[in-house]
């Protein structure tokens, strides 16, 4: 008993079966059926690494990602953050500092009028020292490469800009891990790729644990795991390359898998002797040529 | 049959410190039945040129002509223009609006005049088009999946029988899942009903799938304009400009620099695989 | 149009008056106004034309951007200036048009009343000119804290109205938007009676409600993530502290209301 909660504590992130219900109301107010968004779900995130989750819409990674910042407790099963319960109340602020969130819209989770007033938010909300807030946000600004434009408008900004600054929010907060929920969904992409710039910066710098969601294959690549969620349940887990030589299950779920793996994939359908789970276009020319 | 673009020039604010030449001196034609591919990063000029077409923004200089008609001449009819051309706004599902999901399909339609019964009509014609079942015709919109959402707002300015359908990077935020849906839809609209149709996206891959013509944009002015093969032979400069050609094009182009016998122009999978085979095929290999 | 209103609008520059803390700024607006009621006489309103214009050149804000602001009371400024002309009785009557009549009086008072208002509204926007609206709630917080004791919730006000600020311009954006998609659906917004009028905008409102309702609950959900959990227990990134400038402006400003108290009781 003891040994396994020491275990425990050298996670991240530890799930116990967890399930997440929901109830859906008609109009008159009646319970009309529960869904059941995140079906007893078991995974480990260990400190530091870079974790990335996909799955369509409406597979419950969404729900799942709140549950690691207590925005929702689990209904059934048990979450750990950090060592911390997350349905235990107690713990309900320090279960938010350890691990920050990053949503999707960058106009709406950016609450300040000027960029450096919104990274100081979290720490004035934490009861930081208004000397160390400062040190804080100009830390966490130069973290996501934007010191330049602390005195800017938000509304100013470009997408990819915005993210940054919602980044550095999160990070002024010290946390040990970030959730980020399709932070690239709405991006253009050259901001895609200064978001997944900032966010891998972090996480082997700053040694921030990172779990990324998203439907960008490009974006997974770098991840030390994958995890594969499909109507509420964990149903492929393992590093990119192991998860993307499985071309034809990833399709079954209807998901994408990136250009020079699927590439790769056809060639070697056709009778090349390639090897498997190929995910980049160097990779693969180099396997080709020494085919050729 | 076409919509034609004689130095057209647009400019935000003018005489202003703000002053922005968001459009500078653009010609094109764009002919009946084609599907054409509009690319460029944020801010090139693309979304304010698409609004132009179905004269939502008035060019600061320059003529617009929809089917050999100026559509700045004094009497011309900007509605009709309108249900002509279709365009369908980036995140549609955001203007949503009614109480179901038919009678907000019926909006464009009614607009134009017709009867509640004929906008009906088309309303359900619409929806058929995208793959919205009958069942959801009676359903809130506001109670629909996200892909759901967007395909009837797309309907939605389907039902006006559009002769060109814009759409302003109709995939933004789906899951691959329903990116493939919509994109499949728009495809075989075009193909089974011969509607010109404009796509503007971020996404090299999708473009290249689909496209017969790629118009590309950089700082306001048409940068290049052909079919794909021929546009994404440019990519070092469309990387300049903070575009990028699809990922095969890339794997193709360093094949050919390392000996490869392969076609560098190359801009699809199965194009790709293709070329590579046919290599290895000359070399004797028994593929 | 909705441009055109400066009232509530920042105009950054670097001025004493901008660096003014909000407080100051805030009593100054109060005082200021204040005294424009205490004035009695052409000498009042010298020495306040004198203060106001000193304070819009120490501001370095254009002064056709103040003028500007003046535009959105234009009707009120002139319904106002008509009452006051036609309708105050007087003892000499200087112009008879049918029954109504223009007295010595009543010039009087017309022209002070346009000056009044138009110096109130100059008042009030330069505040607003010079203070960013972060500064301006931040001002209100400190000021109406005392209210907290009578359980007024001064720092959910005060929040609401920054994050209101905050989303102004945004909703702006996208209301122009949605205008634009139902156009291109054939909405017709300019044309037709006023009830045809008021009916087409609900294509437009229904989807604005919408998406401020859903930007709302985002926007909660982000702020409980990063543990916002009322004012108890927050720090601040930019508190407030008075500087030797502000004390001088305080003294500025009482002097500008004894001066009109004087010539109000001596003349």
């Amino acid at each position: 008993m003891e040994e396994t909660r020491m275990e425990d504590r050298q996670n991240m992130i530890q799930a116990d079966r967890l399930a997440y219900n929901y109830v859906k109301y008609d109009e008159e107010g009646r319970e009309k059926e529960t869904i059941r968004a995140v079906d007893g779900v078991s995974f480990e995130v260990q400190k530091g690494d870079f974790v990335a989750i996909l799955g369509h819409n409406g597979s419950g990674k969404s729900t799942l990602a709140k549950h690691i910042n207590a925005l929702l407790t689990p209904s059934e099963g048990t979450l750990w953050v950090n060592g911390m319960d997350t349905s235990d109340e107690d713990r309900l602020w320090d279960v938010r500092q350890s691990a920050g969130m990053v949503f999707q819209n960058p106009d709406n989770q950016i609450i300040g009028s000027i960029v450096e007033e919104d990274v100081g938010f979290g720490p004035e909300n934490m009861g930081v020292p208004t000397e160390e807030i400062w040190q804080r946000v100009e830390e966490s600004l130069k973290a996501v490469n934007m010191l330049k434009y602390r005195h800017h408008s938000p509304n100013r900004l470009s997408g990819g800009q915005k993210q940054r600054v919602a980044i550095a929010g999160v990070v002024a907060m010290h946390p040990k891990c970030i959730v980020l929920d399709e932070p690239t969904a709405m991006l253009d992409p050259n901001g895609r790729k200064e978001v997944i710039r900032a966010i891998r910066a972090l996480n082997q710098v700053e040694d921030i644990t990172v779990i990324l969601i998203t439907h960008y294959m490009e974006e997974v690549i770098y991840a030390d795991k994958v995890l594969v969620m499909d109507d509420g349940k964990v149903v492929m887990q393992g590093t990119p390359r192991e998860i993307f030589s499985q071309v034809e299950t990833l399709k079954s779920y209807r998901l994408d898998v990136p250009q020079a793996t699927l590439l790769a994939w056809e060639l070697k359908k056709a009778g090349l002797d390639l090897p498997d789970g190929i995910l980049t276009r160097e990779e693969l020319v180099e396997a080709l040529c020494r085919l050729y | 049959m076409s919509i034609v673009l004689e130095h057209v020039s647009y400019t935000y604010s003018p005489e202003t410190a703000y002053e922005i030449h968001a459009l500078k001196d653009v010609n094109l034609e764009i002919p009946d039945g084609q599907f054409i591919g509009l690319i460029g990063h944020t801010g090139s000029g693309k979304s304010t040129l698409v609004q132009h077409l179905n004269g939502l923004v008035r060019a600061t200089s320059g003529h617009i002509y929809f089917n050999g008609e100026d559509i700045y001449a004094k009497d011309y009819d900007m509605r009709r223009l309108r249900g002509k051309v279709g365009l369908v706004f980036q995140y549609p599902e955001h203007q949503l609006f009614e109480v179901d999901v038919l009678s907000d399909v019926c909006f464009g339609p009614k607009n134009q005049g017709l009867s509640p019964e004929e906008a009906k009509e088309r309303a359900r014609e619409a929806l058929r088009m995208v793959g919205i079942s009958e069942e959801y015709e009676k359903q809130s919109p506001f109670e629909l999946s996200g892909g759901q959402k967007r395909r009837v707002a797309i309907a939605g300015v389907l039902a006006m029988e559009p002769e060109v359908l814009i759409l302003d990077e109709p995939t933004a935020g789906l899951d691959p899942k329903g990116r493939d849906e919509i994109l499949d839809e728009i495809s075989y609209l075009h193909k089974e009903r011969g509607i010109t149709v404009i796509l503007v996206s971020h996404s090299m891959e999708d473009v290249a799938k689909y496209v017969e013509r790629i118009i590309v944009m950089n700082q306001g002015e048409v940068l290049h304009d052909g079919a794909p093969r021929e546009v994404f032979r440019h990519y070092k400069e469309l990387e300049s400009v903070g575009l990028a050609a699809p990922q095969v094009t890339y794997i193709v182009h360093t094949l050919k620099d390392k000996g490869f016998d392969v076609d560098g122009d190359a801009t699809t999978i199965e194009e790709a695989k293709e070329t590579i085979l046919e290599a290895f095929r000359k070399k004797g290999r028994k593929l | 149009m909705i441009r055109d209103i400066t009232l509530g609008q920042y105009y950054p520059a670097d001025s004493i008056l901008h660096r003014l803390d909000p407080r100051v700024k805030l009593m100054g607006t109060i005082l200021f106004l204040v005294g424009l009621f205490l004035i009695k006489g052409w000498a009042g309103y010298a020495v306040a034309t004198v203060f106001l214009f000193a304070m819009i050149r120490i501001s370095k804000v254009p002064f056709r951007f103040i003028v500007r602001g003046l535009k959105t009371i234009f009707i009120i400024l002139l319904i106002t200036l008509v009452f006051n002309l036609f309708l105050t009785p007087g003892d000499r009557v200087l112009v008879q048009i049918w029954k109504l009549q223009i007295t010595d009086k009543g010039l009087n008072t017309a022209i002070f009343m346009a000056i009044r208002l138009i110096y109130l509204i100059i008042g009030s926007s330069l505040m607003t000119l010079t203070t960013t609206p972060n500064d301006l709630t931040d001002g209100l917080e400190t000021l109406l804290g005392p209210l907290k004791k009578l359980h007024v919730p001064v720092h959910e006000v005060s929040m609401m109205m920054s994050i209101a600020l905050r989303f102004i311009p945004i909703l702006l954006e996208e209301t122009d938007k949605i205008m634009k998609a139902q156009m291109a659906r054939g909405a017709d917004f300019e044309h037709g009676n006023l009830i045809q009028r008021a009916k087409s905008l609900v294509p437009l409102l229904v989807p604005l409600f919408i998406s401020a309702f859903r930007r709302a609950s985002d926007l909660a959900m982000a702020m409980e993530a990063r543990c916002y959990r009322g004012g108890e227990g927050r720090t601040k990134m930019k508190p407030l502290a008075y500087a030797r400038r502000d004390y001088c402006a305080y003294g500025i400003l009482i002097l500008f209301l004894a001066v009109i108290i004087a010539l109000r009781v001596l003349l």
